[in-house]
């Protein structure tokens, strides 16, 4: 060609066109793999605010929209094979067991914690199920329900062992790293005052650098999210010569949420939650599984749907509850893989025991 | 090919002076130079061994599990970035699908390669290939939803392949956008004219962080329910506006180097307007901008980490989401971490900057004959 400008522009016109051309079949279209998406499309768009109409969306899809964080250890974090992990991202497939009897049929989509809300609220995920504190603004003024609480977390401390600091009234007269404008900031000030202790208080801006100044000694103690201690602590060059204090100086209850004005979604993913609890307080785990669908405890054969119709209430077969407990196991299970003793966070039960044992955990019974 | 040149100009010298001689001349010659020499080699004594130190000497090469980085003292913890390696190129792309993204790859420099050296003949059908054939099919490979090819959602997309297909996207689509808001500015037309003067200080005017936050979090919420464009097309759309604006004023800069007089004389000859632009104006005027071209392609390639804030996992960012594997996490993760992904960003960077001299220098030696 005699011109390469004249060939470069209209190389790239036709490039953009043919992305215009094939990008629209492809599945970043959200209603999937359907023939006639373009058809329905339409009518889907009507239907959408109706109740019921979720489920009905993710049937037609195949999948779950399931959004969780960037990456925090043991809630939802990418692992070395790329599998979403941890207890958030096992709820998401508890719930693709409920509905599809098969827990992969989820697809995960990593939020930054100014996008979380944004994108329930807009459609873009089902479920949001993203270490999010359940507060009353969230839950009356953004438009979503939070359907329960996967992690009881509130802030508390960590010190050096050898420091001899047991409970936080030895607290008194210490330095203590923080981050600077957080929440975590203000509660340890209303902490402190409001049981007449002094204290220093070390801000830095970042987390990392609060983690530096703390291990070389600048501060007595560290304080953050219970959750995020643990994580924090396997950072430390000597994370044994740590502990973290058993009491908890501020309440975030983590949980899902989802959008306002579909109970029926609402109902599968608040039970769904509930049935995993239950299971723990009834013993049935992902691997007794088979046994227990042949027993004769009247509790157990209402939640895995040998009695009654459960399921099909909310639109959903009457085996959910064992299906999901088979993918993901009971809480209890979920619990100890990803956060519990066995893993490099080594996290205690805690508030997060059965009421049974303890904890707050408590699931309505199913019948 | 710069260092070449250096080289061979010291070793021409060395041939006359021993290097105590050359010392003396180049490091000790005054007072001022001597402590000058003196300080500089102090600094890098304070800084380059312990680098050195953790990066590579006390550095734990091998292992499978973080316990085998967790010795006292020990440096960057390679077994880390072996064991998440998938990860860092292909994010969470399904395993088995990963073929499609290294054919991508290899498709890619197939293309790229012979247009990047000079002379190699049949260019005209290489052009095409690069900008017509290879976007095509590079994007049925990736994103699939083809018979054979299972669909691969870009929500699943990560690492490398992020990185790439958003800096590439942004400098094939950046360059001739560039140019024609460049030409539109200096249009003698007051409604192009003007389009292209708002259009670039429009995107000029607000931050990258802006645009790609606006597309993702705002555009959802004007668009009607259910129509949503995917969210790393929107980046795309995004980058490549926003990087053609940049790349229009480097352009004009060169425009504004070529005196009236040549396209005056190309239009006496009776060439169009478009004649005149592409065949004397533009090639001498890109010619000067080279490196300001370059440039916005570097700032670019490094801008492309700023997509994680929209929930797309770059290099990065996939980087700084698998260092909350608890399964990984250490003293020294995130160290190690900033200093793979760095030096993979230098590997790229460098690269793009050597080609531009390479390039620099040849159309030099054109002109000079």
């Amino acid at each position: 060609m005699k011109n390469p400008l004249v060939a470069l522009i209209v190389g790239i016109l036709i490039g953009v066109g043919g992305l215009y051309f094939f990008l629209p079949y492809d599945p970043l279209a959200r209603s999937g793999r359907q023939a006639d998406a373009g058809a329905s499309q339409q009518a889907e768009e009507g239907e959408r605010m109706a109740a019921g109409d979720t489920l009905r969306r993710v049937r037609q899809r195949g999948f779950i929209q399931c959004g969780v964080s960037q990456g925090l250890p043991g809630f939802s974090n990418p692992d070395e094979r790329g599998r979403w992990s941890g207890i958030d991202a096992d709820f998401c497939r508890a719930m693709a067991a409920a509905i599809f009897g098969n827990a992969e049929q989820v697809r995960f989509r990593p939020l930054s914690a100014k996008d979380r809300f944004t994108a329930l609220q807009s459609g873009e995920i089902d479920i949001l199920s993203r270490n999010t504190t359940w507060t009353m603004s969230r839950d009356t003024q953004l438009g979503f329900n939070f359907v329960g609480v996967t992690y009881y977390d509130g802030q508390s401390f960590m010190v050096r062992k050898a420091a001899g600091i047991k409970t936080t009234a030895d607290l008194a007269g210490a330095t203590i790293c923080t981050e600077t404008g957080t929440t975590t900031e203000l509660n340890l000030a209303d902490y402190f005052r409001s049981r007449g202790l002094s204290y220093r208080v070390l801000s830095f801006e970042k987390n990392d650098e609060a983690i530096v100044a703390y291990d070389r000694g600048r501060c007595d103690a560290y304080t953050t999210d219970a959750s995020g201690l643990y994580a924090t602590r396997l950072k430390l060059a000597d994370p044994d010569a740590n502990m973290i204090l058993s009491e908890i100086i501020s309440k975030e209850p983590l949980g899902p949420a989802v959008r306002q004005g579909d109970p029926q979604w609402e109902n599968i993913a608040r039970w769904t939650l509930n049935a995993l609890l239950e299971a723990e307080e009834l013993g049935v785990t992902s691997e007794n599984l088979d046994e227990m669908l042949k027993s004769e405890n009247p509790r157990v054969k209402r939640l895995l749907g040998l009695e009654g119709a459960y399921g099909s209430t909310m639109g959903i077969s009457n085996d959910w509850a064992a299906n999901a407990i088979r993918a993901v196991g009971n809480y209890g299970e979920m619990f100890e893989r990803n956060v519990g003793k066995a893993t490099p966070l080594g996290i205690e039960r805690g508030l997060n025991a059965l009421w049974t044992n303890g904890g707050l955990q408590y699931a309505p019974p199913v019948r | 090919m710069a260092m070449e040149s250096i080289t061979g100009r010291s070793a021409s010298r060395s041939k006359t002076l021993t290097p105590l001689v050359w010392a003396q001349r180049n490091l000790f010659s005054s007072i001022g130079n001597t402590m000058l020499t003196l300080a500089s080699a102090y600094l890098l004594w304070l800084t380059i061994p312990p680098v050195l130190d953790f990066t590579i000497f006390s550095a734990v090469w091998t292992g499978t599990t973080r316990e085998a980085c967790l010795a006292p003292g020990a440096g960057m913890c390679w077994p880390f970035i072996w064991a998440n390696i998938d990860q860092f190129i292909y994010g969470r792309y399904p395993p088995e699908e990963i073929w499609r993204v290294n054919l991508t790859f290899a498709l890619g420099i197939a293309v790229i390669v012979p247009m990047l050296i000079p002379g190699l003949p049949a260019r005209r059908l290489n052009l095409v290939l690069l900008l017509i054939v290879y976007p095509l099919v590079a994007i049925v490979l990736l994103a699939g939803d083809r018979p054979g090819l299972p669909p691969v959602p870009t929500s699943e997309w990560g690492g490398l392949l992020v990185t790439l297909v958003v800096a590439i996207t942004g400098i094939v689509a950046s360059l001739p956008l560039g140019v024609l808001l460049a030409l539109g500015r200096r249009s003698e037309m007051p409604a192009i004219r003007m389009f292209c003067i708002i259009f670039i200080e429009f995107w000029r005017g607000v931050p990258l962080i802006t645009v790609l936050f606006m597309a993702s979090v705002m555009l959802p919420l004007f668009l009607p329910e259910g129509m949503n464009p995917d969210n790393l097309l929107r980046c795309l759309v995004g980058v490549a506006l926003f990087s053609s604006a940049y790349m229009a004023e480097v352009v004009r800069g060169g425009l504004q180097a070529i005196p009236a007089g040549q396209y005056e004389a190309a239009r006496a000859l009776g060439l169009t307007y478009w004649q005149a632009m592409g065949q004397v104006v533009l090639p001498q005027a890109l010619r000067h901008v080279i490196p300001g071209i370059v440039n916005t392609f570097i700032g670019l390639f490094k801008d492309t980490t700023l997509v994680l804030i929209v929930g797309i996992f770059d290099l990065l960012g996939q980087m700084r989401a698998q260092l909350a594997d608890p399964n990984w996490t250490i003293p020294q993760g995130a160290l190690t971490g900033y200093i793979f992904a760095a030096l993979v960003f230098w590997v790229f960077c460098f690269g793009m900057s050597q080609y531009s001299n390479f390039m620099e220098r040849r159309l030099d030696t054109t002109r000079e004959r």
